[in-house]
């Protein structure tokens, strides 16, 4: 078997701080997550509405934050609040509003579509029914949306945590950038390292994003 | 003759200024079965939706049991347990198993006793071929059965008044015809029943009145042989006529 230098791993606290890493990565997401549900939910309600400036402007908030790449978003946040606006945010805190500016955008969008694609004949057959509104939006409307929702938000975090990998590029220490430093700091020893450690960066990743990834198609099949 | 139930007077109906329906009168007597038939855009369906105030009206009166029935008024809850719809499209509620669709409104708005509501949805599902279905989606079922779950669900309110809005349009011909039977059922009970369809044969079988509507207004309103055989208008005629083939050779 060639030398991957998997013995790196072994060594001192490295894969504890591996772990550490991956915790940093997960932590931003989840939190940017639970930010994105509910400004994703209003942002979806406000989608809906039929006012023409309510609609232009959260569709330029959507399109904007869609054409910009991640990278960039997180350049202009982190450097240009420091430089310009004089805050001294920390990389994290910059990668927290950044990934929630975007999962409020992503949230909203699958929001508003959750709730046009409801049928106007549910609404009617529920008045019909003598449903209050109340009642039609509690046992009709909300369970339909939020079963459409869940599985493609659950997908939103993945996308997040595999997107983490780019927060390094501002100085937050997450897996990536760990994996980065202790190949560094073996170099001399063990050059082949890089290899071993990247797998088990990839083979990390899978293991958090593959049984979400799972949780939503189970899901999505049994609320279909 | 039994009492009147159901009264429409002078009712008019517009969208963004053009009138749909143009001053509809007609009564319904208690145990009545009326068919209403018309061309395609004619109205039928708001006429249904403006009886159980789903629409708004610009002019007339509903009155059901002498009690008006009104757009956006307090009463319209009460009036509207009282008034069982089934429409064209599949309007179950699909996140909900059949018995779940069925209970829904009775225990939450008529907020009657679950036991005692099951029992009689089970005799419900028995009487329309369905009692092995009651734990299955929507998803699961065919369109004629999902229909028939759609009749019982809305029995299930006690209603005094049936709408049935071509109930049997979106189905495949061979389930066609357990959805009528279940109606022509109903019609042996001697409830009270508006149906509009596009089924001739049926409407002539199950009919006490035919209401023919054109260009906004009720045009016949008279038994079905004499509808069927002998309209008076030549609007009615040309409508007829679409059902009739000649020999092509
Ligand atoms: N919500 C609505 N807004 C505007 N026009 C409508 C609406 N609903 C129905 N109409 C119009 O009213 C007319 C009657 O429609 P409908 O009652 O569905 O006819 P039918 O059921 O006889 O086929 C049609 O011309 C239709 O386009
Ligand atoms: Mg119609």
């Amino acid at each position: 078997m060639p030398d991957l230098g998997l013995d790196v791993l072994f060594k001192g606290k490295n894969m504890l701080r591996l772990l550490g890493g991956l915790w940093v990565a997960v932590r931003i997401s989840l939190i940017s997550v639970a930010l994105s549900i509910p400004l994703g939910i209003l942002l979806g309600i406000v989608m809906t509405f039929k006012n023409p400036i309510t609609k232009t402007v959260t569709r330029i908030y959507l399109e904007f934050i869609r054409i910009m790449p991640q990278l960039v978003l997180l350049f202009i946040v982190f450097f240009s609040s420091t430089r310009t606006l004089g805050w001294d945010i920390s990389g994290e805190l910059a990668s927290v509003i950044v990934f929630t500016a975007w999962g409020t955008a992503e949230m909203g969008d699958l929001v508003r579509g959750a709730l046009i694609s409801i049928p106007k004949h549910q609404y009617e057959s529920a008045s019909a029914l003598a449903l209050s509104p109340s009642q039609t939006y509690f046992y009709i409307i909300i369970p339909q949306t939020v079963r459409r929702l869940i599985p493609l938000s659950i997908n939103l975090v993945t996308r997040m945590i595999k997107t983490t990998s780019l927060i390094l590029m501002i100085g937050v220490v997450e897996v990536l950038k760990v994996a980065q430093q202790i190949i560094e700091a073996n170099r001399m020893s063990s050059p082949n390292a890089a290899f071993g450690i990247y797998l088990v960066v990839l083979i990390m990743y899978f293991m958090i994003c593959w049984p979400i990834s799972m949780l939503a198609r189970y899901l999505e099949k049994k609320w279909r | 003759m039994a009492e009147v139930l159901l009264k429409v007077k002078d009712l008019v109906k517009q969208f963004d200024g053009s009138t749909v329906l143009d001053g509809i009168s007609f009564d319904v007597r208690r145990g009545e079965v009326i068919v209403v038939v018309g061309s395609s855009g004619c109205g039928k369906s708001t006429l249904l939706r403006c009886i159980n105030a789903l629409e708004p009206i610009q002019g007339g009166s509903v009155e059901l049991g002498g009690e008006p029935v009104v757009h956006g008024s307090k009463n319209l809850a009460k009036m509207r347990q009282q008034i069982g719809m089934v429409f064209q499209s599949y309007d179950l509620f699909p996140h909900m198993n059949v018995i779940d669709n069925i209970l829904l409104a009775p225990l939450k708005v008529q907020k009657r006793n679950k036991s005692e509501v099951r029992a009689e949805a089970m005799e419900l599902l028995k009487r329309v071929g369905l009692e092995d279905r009651a734990e299955s989606y929507p998803r699961q079922l065919s369109g004629g059965q999902k229909q028939r779950v759609a009749i019982v669900r809305a029995l299930c309110m006690h209603p005094v008044l049936l709408l049935f809005d071509e109930v049997t349009a979106a189905l495949d011909p061979e389930m066609v015809r357990e959805v009528l039977d279940v109606m022509l059922d109903l019609a042996g009970q001697g409830r009270t029943m508006i149906i509009v369809t596009h089924e001739m044969q049926f409407a002539r079988a199950i009919a006490d009145r035919v209401l023919f509507i054109d260009n906004g207004k009720i045009v016949e309103d008279t038994d079905p042989d004499t509808f069927f055989e002998n309209p008076k208008s030549d609007r009615a005629k040309q409508f007829l006529n679409i059902f009739n083939f000649e020999r092509s050779k």
